[in-house]
């Protein structure tokens, strides 16, 4: 028994154990690539967790002393308390806030430890090789937890959408960042006050944290919260260095490789640079957009029934959704829509904008979630050359990403971004709440087009209403 | 372990990630996201590490925190990615459940 002990204690078997747990890691993130595999491989993910958190739970002294024990298990269960039931009521078109949440919090882990890590070597040796990592980690993981605080807030809507700016932003924001930089190698280089520098440290991180995302708007939001999800990585691989752990150090870096493989596709999309986004949101350049207020001429305005009887008779139809969708909880209203006019022989797309909604693939599982085939979703440079053959295109609170202004206006604050070409298509139909112009504030010049109506009203309400016409006729 | 050879563990698993997650289809990208944060949650590991160590009630209270935070971001990743990725698997079959499920 004792012996069964000591090895399960040595530290061979537990490094084998955060091999195999990184492993698992790694071999269940790779079956995130297909839909069938994805299950499992979240299954494999969570079991690698398990594993690494058992194997470190087995290292010596990790539980010795008489309170250790019951102050680890008061976190574990408050944690789950909290964790449990918040993954399991969160609608899906809250995801995106949720995932801000966790990330803060994890990012607030870590920050926390660097702060302990560092607390435990005051005065005393402190090598380079523990102390800079924690000190990464500790700026990171504030700037993460403040950061993803307010991308909650702002998602949920607790703090206005529209970008917060000050003036001077960019500036002091490198100011603040070169005051965490200074500090970070005060200390390093060793200072007699140390308790003082760590927590200005934590300070200056959280107010840029806090400086950085404020004026963020709610369009650049699926670029935030990839950067901000590979920043927590980031910091969480810097921990695994200091505390000399391989499975934080390996898990860490996939975060962080994921975090940033998504924030330069979102950028992408956007065709803005990831720095020009965190230094400030389209807010202010609005003001003067050029040829802004040219008169467009009217806008035609429509019926459900009109737009019953237009999809019915047509041979395809695109839906092209977008935040609206989320925000009307329109999903299941929108699959029934697709089922009805799929029963009438009309063939349905939908295009998929990488951008639209408020994190990557945030229509997807919307639309998963409403059990849309997803054979159907296409993405943008799949559908792009569907809508010149498109009787009708069914625009459904997208507004931005299907602005054709992004390629025929060069003064236009989007232009250059790839958009979805709905004005190809034969006729467009657009539904909006009001004539109330996007995040960004910019004027969408698909709405005056002579083949475009509006039907206006809450999205939900208006597709239910065109799904009844479209069933009586 | 020495320094060299846990930079080369980072080194080479920023590659992995890379070439892995690269593979990642645009459909599974909310999946993904919530599924890499359940992953950094692993953070919690530290909490537990540095637990024995710790001195005086403020740095017990921060490594509660620090757990409680751990956990949630662990805890509740998987299990809404989970939530999610179950949507996607049902879908080639047959929608019988739909409506049932709302």
């Amino acid at each position: 028994m004792a012996e069964g002990t000591i090895f399960l204690q040595s530290t061979n078997f537990i490094d084998a154990c955060y091999i195999v747990a990184f492993g698992m890691f790694i071999y269940g993130m790779s079956g995130l690539t297909g839909p069938r595999t994805a299950v499992r491989g979240n299954l494999i993910a969570a079991t690698g967790m398990a594993l690494a958190f058992i194997a470190t739970l087995l290292t010596p002294h990790v539980l010795s002393g008489s309170s250790t024990p019951w102050l680890i298990a008061l976190g574990l269960v408050i944690g789950t308390a909290i964790g449990i039931p918040a993954a399991r009521r969160v609608h899906m078109t809250a995801m995106p806030q949720m995932v801000a949440l966790f990330n803060g919090v994890g990012g607030g882990a870590t920050a926390l430890i660097a702060w302990i890590e560092y607390r435990h070597h005051f005065g005393g040796d402190f090598p380079l090789k523990t102390e800079i990592p924690s000190l990464f980690a500790a700026v990171i993981g504030s700037v993460s937890f403040w950061g993803s605080n307010i991308a909650f807030g702002k998602l949920q809507a607790i703090l206005p959408g529209q970008p917060i700016k000050l003036p001077l932003q960019a500036v002091i924001n490198l100011g603040l960042f070169a005051v965490a930089l200074v500090s970070a190698i005060i200390l390093a280089a060793g200072t007699h006050s140390q308790a003082l520098f760590i927590l200005g440290i934590l300070l200056v991180a959280a107010v840029l944290g806090n400086m950085v995302v404020l004026p963020i708007g709610g369009a650049d939001m699926p670029v935030v919260i990839s950067l901000l999800n590979a920043f927590t990585g980031l910091s969480a691989a810097a921990t695994g260095v200091a505390l000399n752990n391989t499975a934080l150090i390996v898990a860490g870096m996939i975060v962080g490789a994921s975090g940033t493989i998504l924030t330069n596709l979102m950028a992408k999309a956007m065709n803005r640079s990831v720095p020009a986004i965190v230094a400030g949101g389209f807010g202010g350049e609005i003001a003067a957009p050029a040829g802004g207020d040219t008169d467009r001429g009217p806008v035609t305005s429509t019926t459900a029934d009109d737009v019953a009887i237009q999809l019915s008779y047509a041979r395809q139809v695109v839906i092209a959704p977008g935040y609206g969708m989320a925000v009307a909880q329109a999903q299941y209203a929108v699959r029934d829509l697709e089922k009805a006019l799929e029963d009438r022989g009309v063939r349905v797309l939908f295009a998929i904008h990488p951008v639209a909604g408020r994190m990557p693939g945030h229509m997807n599982v919307l639309l998963a979630e409403s059990q849309v085939p997803y054979e159907l979703l296409k993405e943008m440079d799949e559908v792009n050359p569907e809508f010149s053959r498109t009787d009708v295109t069914l625009v459904i609170g997208a507004n931005d990403v299907t602005n054709p202004a992004a390629k025929n206006e060069p003064g236009s604050p989007i232009y250059g971004m790839p958009i979805l070409e709905v004005d190809k298509s034969q006729s467009v139909i657009v539904l909006k709440r009001s004539m109330a112009s996007g995040f960004a504030g910019i004027d969408n010049p698909l709405f005056y087009e002579p083949q475009t109506s509006m039907l206006f009203g809450d999205a939900k309400q208006s597709v239910s209403e065109v799904t009844a016409a479209v069933a009586a006729l | 372990m020495s320094t060299i050879t846990e930079i080369a563990i980072l080194v080479l698993a920023a590659f992995v990630g890379f070439e892995v997650i690269s593979k990642v289809p645009n459909t599974l990208h909310t999946p993904l996201m919530s599924g890499t944060n359940a992953i950094h949650g692993i953070v919690l590991l530290g909490g537990l590490l540095l637990m024995h160590e710790a001195h005086g009630i403020l740095e017990h209270l921060l490594l509660v925190i620090a757990i409680t935070f751990g956990t949630i971001n662990v805890i509740g990743g998987f299990f809404v990615t989970d939530r999610m990725l179950e949507m996607f698997k049902r879908k080639p079959e047959p929608e019988e459940s739909a409506e049932a499920d709302e």
